[in-house]
């Protein structure tokens, strides 16, 4: 051996957990485009509606996307590791039917929402014990209990409805939870915030958290990335689906109630077509249908935009067929984006 | 670092026309002094096409008035009750619903009526807690009536006449015969006995079956009345196939589109139907009135514009009036229409 050949720099044994951060890196970040996007749409609104910035109308476009967007923050997870859980809504269906049933029987607040969750948590076992236990595929499993789960609420109801609920619960869906309170000065105040957005927020920064900061997060990364070499590397995999397929039904339950609460009432068809519409809320928000890629913020800015599109676009009176329409486009527009930019050699790192 | 800027700029620049197209194509007129909202179950769908016509027709003859004729994608209660808040964001004066369901509506009509808007449901209810009148088509005596009053003018009064029902546990089907049965008391109607009710239960080829049974078991049939749309085109149908055309001829509750051709080939002299023109027209007239301050208490009276006034009933409940008869005369111009 040579000893005059120099002791190699302590550099050398450091080893980066990702290339080092550009410029370009940040500004196209998926995130940045649903920024810009979010901005364009509250700019475009506020030029065109003047109803549109109110804190009032706000608060309530909020209600009526929030348990869709509850139930996204599951479905985002769920995606990141390979699988889906199409019978959300069906989830949403049978928990309300319980809630209704349980309202009958005399249960308070408390109890309907545990309803609800029980059941959402029983829904989702039994989807995470099929895809797990059996190893079939979540598509074709949930699919079935999309329709084995409304199937049986649609039995049990036929055309009936289930209308008698407690005020106090009825409250929790149907007024502010925060009441707006003025501070004198005209831009500072609380908003008026619905029970169920302040849960879709809390929630959020919750799953944020778990996703992007803890050990669980990184696993949920690594299965979705390669499931096998996950499995080989010793993390749990199957436990982990179980998990977030009775997370999501948890989720769904809770939807459920919040949703049944804000109604006042419940029908077989409550909630029906709200899968596509959670699917579409966590692909606009950056989650790979190939699974490993995806960030909760990126589907929070997801949901905002697409409840601020519809909302603008409604307050506009422009029919529901043309926002569909629009929502589509917008959806393929922006799948299609990185292959676009793919093409001129810039792809933005999700 | 150049295509990346030029790119940024590109899409930046798309994203903002992308998202501003629709809103600016249709930035709405607001020169009216009463900004009325009619919002239906769906979109494309003719009927309701034709009830806002009606409305506009409305606001037309009374002036000062805009109509905002919308609806959701999706016929659900979830998506109605999002339209319904971007109506009342926009602070309109009056809201006109048919419902996709009656309960689900009630906490959004209640919301609304907090903030000072009128609201009022036709075609499909809400609940009463939800909204301040529902205005019906018709009433169950209007209906027994006419279809009565119909037959007895084909027949000239005279001549056996039998009933071709849905199944016979409809609720709506049996108080509609029993309020013929009422109407059928009258002595005009001496010489135009009933001979038979029969059920057809609501299915096209059991209908067809049991008025085929109807005329070989009364040779002396000379018309029927079907009080149900499926009864009423399976019997015309097969009075057309039987080739009993001139013999005996069909009445009831159909629509235009399905009736058209049994009009025209003879079959069917007459039958009725609530037009969606008149009922667009009247819900608008109704809610003027509401807005311009009437009482809507029990027994209070609200103007329907040409089509004279509607007394409130219990639950506000308002009925516009008779059906509407569709012959020769008219059907291939409503056919279009539903």
């Amino acid at each position: 051996m040579n000893m005059d050949t120099p002791v190699p720099p302590v550099d050398r044994y450091i080893v980066l957990d990702a290339p080092p951060r550009r410029l370009r890196d940040v500004l196209l970040r998926w995130e940045v485009i649903l920024v810009i996007l979010l901005v364009a749409t509250i700019v475009v609104n506020t030029i065109v509606s003047p109803y549109f910035l109110d804190v009032f109308n706000l608060a309530d476009a909020t209600f009526n996307f929030s348990e869709k967007a509850i139930i996204a923050l599951a479905m985002a997870l769920l995606i990141l590791v390979r699988e889906i859980d199409l019978s959300v809504a069906a989830i949403v269906a049978l928990a309300a039917m319980g809630i209704g049933y349980a309202a009958e029987a005399g249960f308070g607040p408390v109890g309907l929402f545990a309803t609800g969750i029980g059941i959402g948590l029983l829904c989702g076992a039994f989807n995470g014990m099929l895809v797990t236990w059996f190893s079939l595929p979540s598509i074709v499993v949930t699919i079935g209990t999309m329709s084995l789960f409304r199937g049986i609420t649609q039995v049990i109801l036929g055309d009936q409805a289930k209308t008698k609920y407690p005020q106090e619960f009825l409250d929790l869906g149907q007024s502010y939870f925060i009441k707006m309170k003025e501070t004198g000065i005209s831009w500072l105040f609380v908003p008026p915030v619905p029970l169920s957005f302040l849960i879709f927020l809390v929630l959020a920064v919750l799953f944020g958290l778990v996703l992007h900061k803890t050990a669980v997060g990184r696993q949920l990364f690594a299965i979705g990335s390669n499931p096998v070499a996950a499995r080989f590397s010793g993390i749990p995999v199957d436990k982990l689906r179980f998990l977030l397929f009775v997370v999501s039904g948890m989720l769904s339950g809770l939807a459920g109630a919040l949703l049944t609460a804000r109604l006042g009432s419940m029908r077989s068809n409550i909630g029906v077509g709200w899968e596509l519409d959670i699917v579409t809320m966590v692909i606009l928000g950056g989650v790979s249908i190939a699974g490993g890629v995806g960030s909760i913020l990126g589907v929070v800015l997801a949901v905002l935009v697409l409840g601020l599109v519809t909302f603008g676009m409604s307050l506009n009176n422009i029919p529901g067929q043309v926002v569909s329409v629009y929502i589509g486009a917008l959806l393929i527009a922006v799948i299609a984006i990185p292959r676009i930019l793919d093409k001129v050699r810039v792809r933005p790192i999700r | 670092m150049k295509t990346t800027r030029r790119t940024l700029l590109k899409l930046a620049g798309g994203t903002v026309f992308v998202a501003a197209a629709p809103a600016i194509l249709t930035r709405p007129a607001r020169a009216a002094d009463k900004r009325i909202a009619m919002i239906v179950k769906n979109l494309g769908n003719s009927y309701f096409d034709a009830c806002a016509n009606g409305a506009k027709e409305a606001a037309k003859e009374l002036g000062g008035i805009e109509i905002i004729y919308t609806a959701s994608a999706k016929p659900t209660a979830e998506e109605q009750i999002a339209v319904i808040d971007a109506q009342i964001a926009q602070k309109v004066d009056g809201i006109i619903v048919s419902a996709n369901d009656a309960d689900a509506l009630v906490p959004v009509g209640k919301k609304a009526m907090e903030r000072g808007i009128k609201v009022i449901s036709f075609d499909s209810a809400i609940a009463p807690a939800g909204r301040i009148v529902h205005l019906s088509a018709s009433s169950t005596p209007l209906i027994g009536a006419k279809q009565v009053q119909m037959i007895a003018k084909t027949l000239g009064g005279k001549g056996e006449v039998a009933i071709l029902s849905a199944a016979s546990t409809m609720t709506n089907q049996n108080s509609w015969i029993e309020a013929m049965k009422e109407e059928w008391k009258k002595p005009e109607y001496k010489d135009m006995p009933l001979v038979a009710t029969v059920y057809g239960d609501d299915q096209d080829d059991k209908s067809y079956r049991e008025m085929q049974g109807l005329v070989k078991a009364h040779p002396n049939l000379k018309g029927v009345i079907s009080p149900t749309t499926i009864g009423i085109r399976s019997g015309a149908k097969a009075i057309v196939d039987g080739g009993l055309t001139g013999k005996v001829f069909i009445t009831g509750l159909g629509l235009p589109s399905e009736m058209k051709d049994y009009v025209l080939a003879g079959a069917c002299d007459s039958f009725a139907i609530w037009n969606p023109v008149e009922y667009g027209y009247s819900s608008t007239m109704i809610m003027a009135d509401i807005l311009s301050g009437k009482d809507t208490a029990e027994g209070a009276k609200l103007s329907m514009g040409k089509k004279g006034e509607t007394t409130v009933g219990k639950d506000g409940e308002a009925v516009m009036g008779e059906p509407f008869e569709f012959n020769k005369t008219n059907v291939e111009e409503f056919a279009k229409i539903f």
